[in-house]
């Protein structure tokens, strides 16, 4: 299972790319979207796959059974998938803004700041 | 003349020219009562803990190398600010003038005494910018401006040169502190940085002594007012560069390299300087070239290294600063009182500026070497230390000769023709100077003359200990005279004298020929320098247009390519990855569901990618981040799982809710295909696998997280682990989590809230 993630990742991460490339940057932010999906999944995977034993203590006990999944990499993830939220609503709000204001959804249509005529 | 205009009555310059006056002259006096201290062969160190942790003093070497300099600064300083306290004295700008003229005094002085190579670098760019502010005092003019930005670029990147020759130096040596670096010569000299470390420090010395190929920003200097270029040009801030060879020779000195460099450079500063002094008709600008060979032959000779050598060399940087400073100032007497400085126009003075008259041709007797002035010893011992040579003979000796004869010359040019002979009509009708202009002419004129007639005592006061100073053995004898035989460097002097007033027989042909030769010549300095700095802002705008592009798709593809390339290169050099694969226990105990998120989220990522479709792309980022959040449920990370799900509901709603206002993903008819931008994107995402199975391949750390099985329960009293850690372990993580997300909210408010209020969209259509 870990090879066959391993290279969903990297089909994640080639087609975020390929998206974030784009002139549109509504597809930037569709590529933003799924590259930070990757990265939690790497993150993830990378504190190894354990299936069905999810990291907490039973009633009673004072450690975790045995084999319990990696608690840090889920607490990293956790914090990383609101985080990439955050980034995710003001990116999506700093484009509708932009195309209210400059009528274009083209990055290089985009030139309030560095008008054309100024560069030779 | 600019300085004249708008002036403002002050007596002497008012409080900041008596200031100013005083300063320099305390300093001289104080210096002079050291003088018998160190003509015994006394050196007085004294230092400060300035920045410690860096092995910086503020220390203080006091030898007779840097007390002839600081004699030099000071008393020469003396004499230029009571004449400028006249001359610029009512000009409105004067207290400014004296702040730049007293930080450059300050800056010299420094960077004569310190004794710390880091203090010394400090001071040294203290001169330099201070001399910037110096030649463009009169920023209302355009060549000033280019001037001092010239000797600003010029020296200052000298002065980086120099700033790392000292770091290296400091390290070869193990101390900044030249009383210690000085006893080190033979050590340094055969360190495999010596190249390097003489490389850089002539790189400075020269930039600064305006040796050739870095001679062009001297002349124009010249556009400060004449009491700076007396001082700057004759006494102090050129001569830095010397100083600093002289100062460095002991440590540097004494091998081919150092020996070779100097001579010939110096040697064609000399000589080549001198033609070109020919060459001016403005008398300043003469001058400016004949400082020119001066630091020329000072170059020379601290390069030829002999105890003889060094002894000449002393001599001749004291003759100098004598006649030059006085030459300068009487120069601006003259400008000042007839308007003109061109040495064609001006003839016959002598009968109306007869004071200026005598100071002028005693230091032009000097500088032309005729006895019994001291320019005439200093020439003798020239011509000896340099006969003397056991290599390089005929070449220093010659070119000490042929710029000594062109310099007999122009001291005809500038100080018999102007004065003698028929009145000629000036500008303004020609009158004496005041005293306090005249003072300096003449006090340094009478020292050229007493020093010529004494010379024990220059010799026992500043010479000799000087010469001990550079050439770094305080046993050298030390005995000058005006004229003891007929030898070899005797009639030398007299072929000087003849050749010198053959050439200044027919320096006006001369002139004429020159200026037609110079003309043909393609290689011109000056305005190479333009193409230089043009070059410089055109290679600017040509990198910021490449690097620049302001195409927001180009900066992230360099940002990718770059990302891809580095990774990819790592794993390939390391050899991170080990391909002994095992696919069957890979596949082995994979169920439907396994199969069913791998291959969703695949193929909703890739069509994703591909549609032009905005529903069929949301719908696709569902599929994908539903698929992730199974991922999370199946391998144990429910809390991470409905997080996920929850906030990829509000991604998807987000989106769709501002696709309402916003257009298609495509114009009509044209579709989104970039090949280039396809096989980068394969490459990122084959390089991310390869991360990531390598990761897969090692072995984990698990320390951290064997803390947090240990400790959640009874240090924390929680049984889920993940959330422990969030708000209890990690809780300023989580807090600077919850600021981001508010500040991102915060943001997106303040920009939603603009769109109320006004429609630019419809607004630029009406425009179009």
């Amino acid at each position: 299972m870990e090879l066959l993630i391993s290279v969903m990742v990297g089909v994640m991460i080639a087609t975020g790319t390929y998206l974030m490339l784009a002139r549109n940057v509504l597809r930037f932010i569709f590529g933003l979207i799924l590259i930070s999906n990757a990265a939690n999944l790497m993150i993830f995977v990378a504190g190894r796959l354990t299936p069905e034993s999810p990291p907490l203590i039973p009633d009673g006990a004072d450690v975790p059974p045995d084999i319990v999944a990696n608690a840090l990499p889920q607490a990293l993830v956790l914090t990383a998938i609101v985080i990439g939220f955050g980034l995710f609503a003001f990116a999506l709000t700093l484009v509708y803004r932009g195309y209210q204001s400059m009528g274009t959804l083209m990055s290089d249509e985009m030139r309030l700041a560095e008008p054309e005529e100024d560069r030779q | 003349m600019a300085e004249a205009a708008g002036e403002v009555p002050r007596v002497a310059g008012g409080p900041a020219g008596w200031i100013s006056i005083l300063i320099p002259a305390a300093i001289f006096v104080w210096l002079v009562q050291l003088v018998p201290a160190i003509s015994l062969g006394e050196v007085i160190l004294w230092a400060y803990d300035w920045v410690p942790s860096l092995d910086i003093r503020l220390s203080v070497i006091l030898d007779g190398l840097s007390l002839t300099f600081a004699l030099l600064i000071s008393g020469i300083g003396a004499l230029v600010t009571l004449y400028s306290a006249k001359y610029l004295g009512n000009h409105p700008e004067y207290p400014r003038f004296v702040l730049y003229l007293m930080a450059f005094m300050f800056g010299m002085l420094g960077l004569v005494l310190a004794d710390n190579l880091i203090a010394l670098f400090v001071f040294w760019e203290v001169t330099t910018i201070s001399s910037y502010l110096l030649i463009g005092f009169n920023s209302d003019e355009a060549k000033s401006r280019r001037s001092a930005l010239q000797a600003l670029l010029v020296t200052g990147t000298g002065g980086l040169a120099l700033l790392a020759g000292i770091i290296m130096l400091g390290n070869v040596a193990g101390s900044f502190e030249l009383s210690v670096i000085l006893s080190q010569g033979d050590m340094i000299r055969a360190h495999p940085l010596y190249v390097p470390i003489v490389i850089l420090f002539l790189a400075g010395a020269f930039t600064k002594s305006a040796q050739f190929p870095f001679h062009f920003w001297l002349p124009n200097a010249m556009a400060a007012p004449t009491p700076v270029s007396a001082y700057l040009h004759s006494a102090t801030m050129v001569k830095a560069g010397v100083f600093l060879m002289a100062r460095m020779n002991p440590a540097i000195g004494g091998t081919d390299l150092w020996f070779w460099t100097l001579t010939i450079a110096g040697g064609f500063t000399a000589v080549f300087a001198s033609i070109l002094a020919m060459r001016q008709t403005d008398i300043k600008q003469v001058l400016a070239y004949t400082t020119l060979m001066a630091l020329g032959t000072l170059t020379l000779f601290i390069g030829a290294g002999t105890s003889d050598a060094i002894k000449a060399m002393m001599l001749f940087l004291v003759v100098h600063s004598l006649y030059k400073a006085a030459l300068f100032l009487m120069i601006g007497i003259v400008d000042h009182a007839t308007g003109t400085r061109e040495a064609e126009v001006l003839r016959g003075l002598g009968r109306k500026m007869p004071v200026t008259a005598v100071a002028a041709v005693v230091a032009a007797v000097s500088m032309a070497g005729i006895p019994p002035l001291v320019g005439f010893i200093g020439k003798e011992f020239l011509y000896k230390a340099g006969l003397e040579l056991d290599q390089g003979m005929f070449w220093v000796t010659g070119a000490a000769f042929a710029a000594s004869a062109l310099m007999f010359a122009v001291a005809g040019i500038v100080a018999l023709r102007p004065f003698f002979g028929k009145l000629a009509e000036t500008p303004k009708p020609a009158h004496e100077g005041p005293v306090m202009m005249l003072t300096g002419p003449l006090v340094l004129a009478g020292l050229s003359l007493y020093f010529g007639l004494f010379p024990d005592t220059i010799e026992a006061w500043l010479v000799a200990p000087g010469t001990w100073a550079v050439y770094g053995d305080p046993t050298v004898s030390v005995d000058l005279y005006l004229f003891r035989e007929v030898n070899a460097a005797f009639i030398l002097s007299l072929v000087t004298f003849a050749t010198g007033a053959v050439i200044y027989a027919i320096h006006r042909p001369l002139r004429n020929w020159l200026g037609r030769i110079f003309e043909a010549n393609p290689i011109k300095f000056d305005p190479g320098w333009d193409r230089v700095l043009d070059g410089l802002k055109a290679l600017a705008a040509w990198q910021t247009r490449h690097l620049q592009s302001g195409v927001l798709q180009r900066y992230l593809f360099t940002v990718f390519a770059t990302l891809g390339v580095a990774v990819g290169l790592t794993i390939w050099a390391r050899d991170a990855l080990a391909f002994d694969l095992d696919l069957s226990s890979e596949l082995d105990g994979l169920l439907f569901k396994h199969w069913a998120v791998l291959i969703f989220v695949a193929a909703g990522a890739i069509l994703t990618a591909l549609t032009s479709s905005r529903m069929t792309a949301i719908v696709c980022l569902g599929v994908v981040g539903i698929g992730v959040a199974l991922i999370f449920i199946m391998f144990s990370a429910p809390d991470v799982a409905i997080t996920q799900l929850l906030v990829e509901t509000l991604v998807v709603v987000l989106v769709a809710v501002a696709m309402l206002k916003l257009p298609h993903l495509d114009l009509p008819g044209r579709r989104d295909k970039r090949p280039w931008h396809g096989v980068l994107s394969i490459g990122v995402g084959v390089v991310s696998s390869a991360v990531l199975i390598a990761v897969m391949q090692g072995d984990i750390d698990r320390r951290l997280t064997d803390y947090f099985e240990i400790t959640s329960w009874p240090e924390a009293y929680g049984r889920n682990i993940v959330n422990v850690i969030l708000v209890d372990f990690r809780a300023l993580d989580t807090f600077g989590e919850i600021a981001v997300v508010v500040v991102a909210a915060l943001a997106a408010y303040a920009l939603l809230r603009g769109t109320h209020y006004k429609k630019p969209v419809a607004a630029k259509e009406d425009e179009a």
